[in-house]
């Protein structure tokens, strides 16, 4: 890349900040102390990400070399625009959801709960990981980390629905990385001879069309936390987790760590050119708009809170990759701009959800009726985290879909510009029945008698916040927007 | 008949071999412990005959050199004995030394295998009451 | 005193093996601190050893009594027999520091015959590693087969079948192996293996040679439990003492797989086993077949110490098959491999020594609820899993990714999905046993209101190993992680060296 560097530990730090406060976590005598230590790390981890921002605005980036494992290639970071506009969602989200976890796991007394804030800060570190890498091995040596932190947190309750949603998780998770994404890696690096992410990718003129395509796909289903069909199933599933699990890591973190992956892949080493030239961008547009528009429709069935959102965090996160496999500007704009988006009003309708299950201990759509008189706060933010998924202002996933939606036009996939407005029409079918049911249904349809209170206020602060930077990311999106440009720029101009 | 000649010209290699194979049988196909430790033994002796038979040559003695002493053995060594004090040695009159030295070794690890095999015998004997395999099998699978 | 450190490496623990034998008599208690001190003293030399070979590049002779090649018995280190040296003799330093409370339990009258065959088997490595001579390697090797199977047998109840059967088998291995070396010197009139290098060139064609080569590596073979001749060592490992296969599980076939190597490369060349024999091919099918045949094994086990011991069948289909390859990155990968899996198999045996002696069984079932008692063996044993997977950044991720590498680069594509069948079915394994101990016993609860059937929380005692066990295992899973960190500076300043230049 041309791009001008820094050097600087800082990257490092922010990866390593949630692990060393592991063990004072896990010595805290108390409850508080064990919490305080999760916000300090929390937010020390926030701010340096966020003092990275303005280097990273300027167009520069921030690399740091931990170790040099074989003469080429090692353990590095290199901070670009892509990788601050994904560290910035997660480093942020993991302070409003500690806040919440801290509501939740108390209002609830769940068990374990060192074990559970210990795992979570691994989980956080893996991310910032794998946002910040250099290179494919590294990318791959966080990705795996995080898939074994949040083993521990998905099966938390340890119970034998645990240890099965556990295995399915582990099969598709591991058997993925492993089986697909780890060979197509050491493939790569013996075709190309090197795993640095670069800004037209590394593949070109090292491989031929049909390994490059195989080569894709193994990426592409290789990493499924995107949860691309077939390899998605693991999703419902892991949705046994304690919702602030669910909530950072199921929506958040752990999927997103995923379509980050995938992107950063296609883009920096697969490479835009090859995808164009040999046209896998556009096998990759159809596998995702199959998702999309299948992943809408089991969510329509679902009856379970959780799970409806789990089928449409599978949708949604297709289109992060259905927007970059159009390979124009503006879809790529859209898709990495989704992650932040959708990020907001996803975590918004976990917390709902956890909010409803903390006070009332009800979990499916189908018993909420009338619940938005008692829990008003909680489904006035769970109607604008849907507008924001569907894609509505004033909400940020607008600005995002909006980009998507230019992105096809521009590329001229009208096919896939029906897809997305038809799934968007989906997604609306899918939230609205919870908000109408809660609000809008006579009093002798409803079937909540005696008065729930709010869920515990440190569940509803939460949830209030990340509402509303829902709605404000509609009318200030750009510090991601920008950065999202800014990626797209370097991939397509260099 | 040219088989013939191979078979005879070779006869140590077809003796080594032969011994062998009885060895690996014995090992493989008995049934009693004891008899396949004979079977060991009998296989370790037949590499031992090997290398003992290469090292071997006929008319030809132990590798003594003798310096000019009046040696009390005789017959091919005399003309080893004609130079005065460093004598060109003739190789060809000694048999190769080395082999037989090395199979000194060899017998020593034969008969210390030979001995952990009879304890570790001894052992299953205590353990099982028997030394036949099938019973101590059939033992093993009831409990 | 440099020159004579290969001597004393070998030489202090040959004596120690005496010297502990006789100190079983008069004073029990001397014994572990002399055995710990030879193996210490023969840990610093090798280190010394690697250190030297590493900085000046040149490989170090030793010659017994003074005699030059040909003639006398020479010790070679190089930059191959220095790492294999420091990884045997820390392995079993280690080891034998860990396993003072299991062999004063285990063995209770018995422990000076006991350490003077542990030294005594850890000398008969050293030599096999360092001597130069091909007849010497095989009394060194019966040195240590002989101690091994006497540490075998000194183990559980069903021990000594399981012994005598590995020693017909071993035995078996290593008159193959003798009768090749006398092939060899029927052809050449050289045991020395330098000599022997230089002689054999000039005899590729012969008939002779070919023999010789075949009937040694098929040896060597049986005495690594190369698929189909493995069938001694699940026996004989699993019925083992703690402390026996602490030692005997991690070394025993890693040194034979590195005598393998020493033996193509530096005596019949790569240019004869590779260019003129061709031998790559087929063995790497063989290699493959072990990997397979090991991992389906290792599923149907229900005893997590035999499940280990088909690990390690798996584990030498990966060095095999990844020498055979042929090219740099295989070959790397296989040496690196003797090296981190040594220390990965050690990690799992010193792992499963705790649990025996926590629980007092080796049924898989009997992990139940570990992680809540036993946290920090539980952190140690699920980064050994995670290595044997092969989960970066631990070693057992590096030596894979050399033995992927150079499967992709000879195109053997049918060995890199077996390297990858069985990470995925060593992913299986180890999150079977993490399973049961995670969740079992299942609680109640579904939301736990009540603490007290709480796992691993508050509620849990945690009832840890002795320090003497725990501190020396997690030193050893921590080593992992630091080797895996170093594996390229272990391949480009060390392996590199270790093969020829011709191969690429």
């Amino acid at each position: 890349m041309t791009m001008e560097t820094v050097l600087s530990v800082k990257p490092f730090l922010a990866v390593l900040v949630s692990l060393v406060v592991i063990p004072f976590i896990v010595v805290s005598r108390t409850q508080n102390m064990r919490e305080s230590w999760t916000f300090i790390a929390g937010t020390i981890k926030f701010l340096l990400v966020l003092s990275m921002l303005p280097l990273v605005l300027k167009g520069k980036s921030v690399v740091y070399t931990v170790v040099q494992i074989f003469p080429d290639l090692g353990i590095a970071f290199r901070v670009d625009a892509f990788g601050m506009l994904f560290a910035l969602v997660a480093s942020s989200l993991w302070i409003v959801t500690s806040i919440y976890s801290l509501g939740y796991m108390r209002g609830l007394d769940e068990h374990s709960q060192t074990r559970y804030y210990s795992f979570f800060a691994v989980a956080l570190s893996a991310t910032i990981g794998v946002a910040f890498s250099a290179n494919l091995l590294t990318l791959y040596l966080f990705y795996e980390m995080l898939s074994l932190a949040t083993y521990p947190l998905v099966t938390h309750h340890q119970d034998r629905s645990a240890r099965t949603s556990g295995r399915k998780y582990l099969f598709y998770i591991l058997g993925g990385s492993i089986g697909l994404a780890l060979p197509a890696m050491l493939i790569t690096y013996h075709f190309t001879g090197t795993l640095d992410f670069a800004a037209h990718g590394v593949m070109a003129g090292h491989v031929n069309s049909g390994l490059a395509l195989v080569l894709s796909l193994m990426f592409l289903f290789g990493f499924a936390k995107v949860g691309i069909m077939p390899m998605h199933s693991w999703l419902p599933a892991a949705m046994v987790a304690p919702t602030p699990v669910s909530a950072l890591l199921h929506a958040v973190a752990v999927v997103k760590v995923g379509a980050f992956s995938v992107v950063r892949v296609f883009t920096g080493i697969v490479g835009v050119d090859t995808l164009a030239t040999f046209h896998i961008n556009e096998i990759i547009c159809t596998i995702a708009a199959i998702t999309v528009v299948v992943a809408s429709l089991i969510a329509l069935s679902q009856d379970e809170l959780k799970r409806r959102l789990a089928f449409s965090t599978i949708g949604q996160l297709s289109y992060i990759i259905l927007g970059v496999g159009l390979l124009s500007a503006s879809g790529m704009t859209g898709g990495m701009l989704h992650i932040a988006m959708h990020a907001f009003g996803k975590i918004t309708l976990f917390f709902c959800a956890g909010a409803i299950f903390c006070a009332t201990g009800i979990k499916n759509i189908s018993q909420m009726k009338g619940i938005g008189r008692q829990m008003p706060i909680t489904m006035t933010a769970f109607l604008i985290g849907s507008l924001s998924v569907v894609g509505l202002p004033p909400c940020g996933g607008f600005i995002s879909k909006w980009y998507l939606v230019v992105g096809t036009i521009e590329s001229g996939q009208m096919l896939l510009l029906l897809v997305l407005l038809g799934s968007s029409f989906l997604n609306a079918a899918y939230f609205f029945p919870v908000f109408y049911n809660a609000f809008f249904l006579s009093e002798p349809e409803m079937t909540f008698e005696n008065r729930v209170e709010e869920a515990p206020i440190w569940c509803v602060v939460p949830l209030t916040i990340t509402a509303g930077i829902s709605m404000v990311l509609f009318f200030y999106p750009q510090p991601f927007l920008n950065l999202a440009k800014l990626a797209v720029q370097s991939i397509n101009g260099g | 008949m040219d088989f013939l000649t191979v078979l005879i010209s070779r006869a140590n290699y077809w003796a080594y071999i032969i011994l062998m194979m009885i060895g690996l049988y014995a090992m493989i196909a008995k049934n009693n412990l004891v008899k396949k430790i004979v079977g060991m033994s009998i296989f370790q002796t037949a590499v031992i005959l090997f290398y003992v038979s290469i090292g071997a040559k006929q008319g030809a003695t132990i590798p003594i050199l003798l310096h000019g002493h009046a040696p009390e053995t005789g017959g091919n060594l005399a003309h080893a004995a004609t130079g005065h004090g460093t004598a060109a040695v003739q190789a060809v009159n000694y048999i190769n030394p080395l082999p037989h030295v090395l199979m000194l070794t060899a017998i020593v690890v034969g008969v210390a295998t030979l001995g952990v095999a009879l304890a570790l015998a001894i052992k299953v004997y205590k353990e099982y009451g028997t030394l036949e395999e099938n019973e101590i099998n059939q033992r093993l699978r009831r409990g | 005193m440099v020159n004579t450190l290969p001597a004393l490496v070998i030489i202090v623990p040959l004596l120690a093996a005496l010297v502990v034998a006789a100190a079983g008599f008069i004073n029990k208690r001397a014994c572990f601190p002399i055995a710990v001190g030879a193996l210490s003293v023969s840990f610093l030399g090798a280190a010394a050893l690697l250190v030297r070979v590493v900085n000046t590049g040149v490989a170090i002779e030793y010659r017994f009594a003074g005699w030059a090649a040909p003639m006398g018995i020479v010790y070679v280190i190089d930059h191959l027999s220095a790492l294999v040296l420091v990884v045997i003799t820390a392995v079993a330093l280690v080891n034998l520091v860990s396993s003072k409370q299991t062999i004063d339990r285990e063995f209770k009258d018995k422990e000076g015959a006991f350490l003077s065959l542990y030294v005594l088997f850890t000398a008969g490595l050293i030599g096999m590693t360092a001597t130069g001579d091909a007849f010497n390697l095989y009394v060194l090797l019966e040195i240590a087969s002989l101690s091994g199977y006497a540490l075998i047998g000194l183990g559980k109840t069903r021990a000594p079948l399981a012994t005598l059967n590995y020693l017909f088998l071993g035995t078996i291995g290593a008159t193959f192996y003798l009768l090749g070396v006398g092939y060899l010197y029927i052809a050449t009139g050289s045991l020395n293996m330098a000599d022997l290098a230089a002689i054999l060139p000039g005899m590729q064609n012969s008939g002779i040679v070919l023999f010789a080569f075949i009937i040694m590596l098929s040896g060597l073979f049986v005495k690594m439990a190369l698929f189909p001749v493995h069938g001694w060592l699940p026996g004989a490992y699993s019925q083992s003492s703690s402390a026996a296969a602490g030692l005997i599980a991690p070394l025993t076939t890693k040194v034979t797989v590195y005598i393998m190597v020493r033996i193509c490369l530096n005596l019949f060349s790569v240019d004869y086993t590779f260019h003129h024999l061709n031998a790559g091919d087929i063995l790497v099918w063989v290699a493959i077949a072990t990997i397979v045949f090991g991992s389906l094994s290792a599923l149907a086990q229900t005893d997590y110490k035999k499940m280990l011991t088909y690990i390690i069948i798996a584990e030498v289909g990966y060095m095999v098959g990844g020498f055979f390859l042929g090219n740099r990155m295989g070959m790397s990968g296989a040496i690196l491999h003797i090296v981190n899996d040594a220390v990965m198999t050690l990690c799992l045996f010193m792992a499963a020594g705790i649990f025996l002696w926590k629980t007092g069984t080796e049924e898989r079932g009997d992990l139940k609820g570990l992680f809540g008692s036993m946290p920090f063996t539980m952190a140690g044993f699920v980064l050994a899993g995670l290595s044997i997977i092969g989960v970066p950044p631990t070693c057992g991720f590096f030596s894979k990714w050399y033995l992927v590498s150079g499967g992709i680069a000879a195109g053997q594509y049918a060995f890199v999905a077996a390297l990858i069948f069985s990470s995925l079915i060593n992913a299986v394994l180890f999150f079977r046993l993490f399973e049961i101990s995670y969740f079992e016993p299942f609680a109640d609860h579904h939301h736990g209101s009540d603490k007290s059937a709480g796992h691993g929380g508050a509620g849990a005692v945690i009832r840890e190993a002795p320090m003497a066990m725990l501190v020396p295992f997690l030193f050893v899973s921590i080593m992992l992680l630091v080797l895996g960190i170093y594996s390229g500076r272990i391949v480009t300043n060390i392996i590199h060296f270790a093969i020829p230049a011709g191969v690429i």
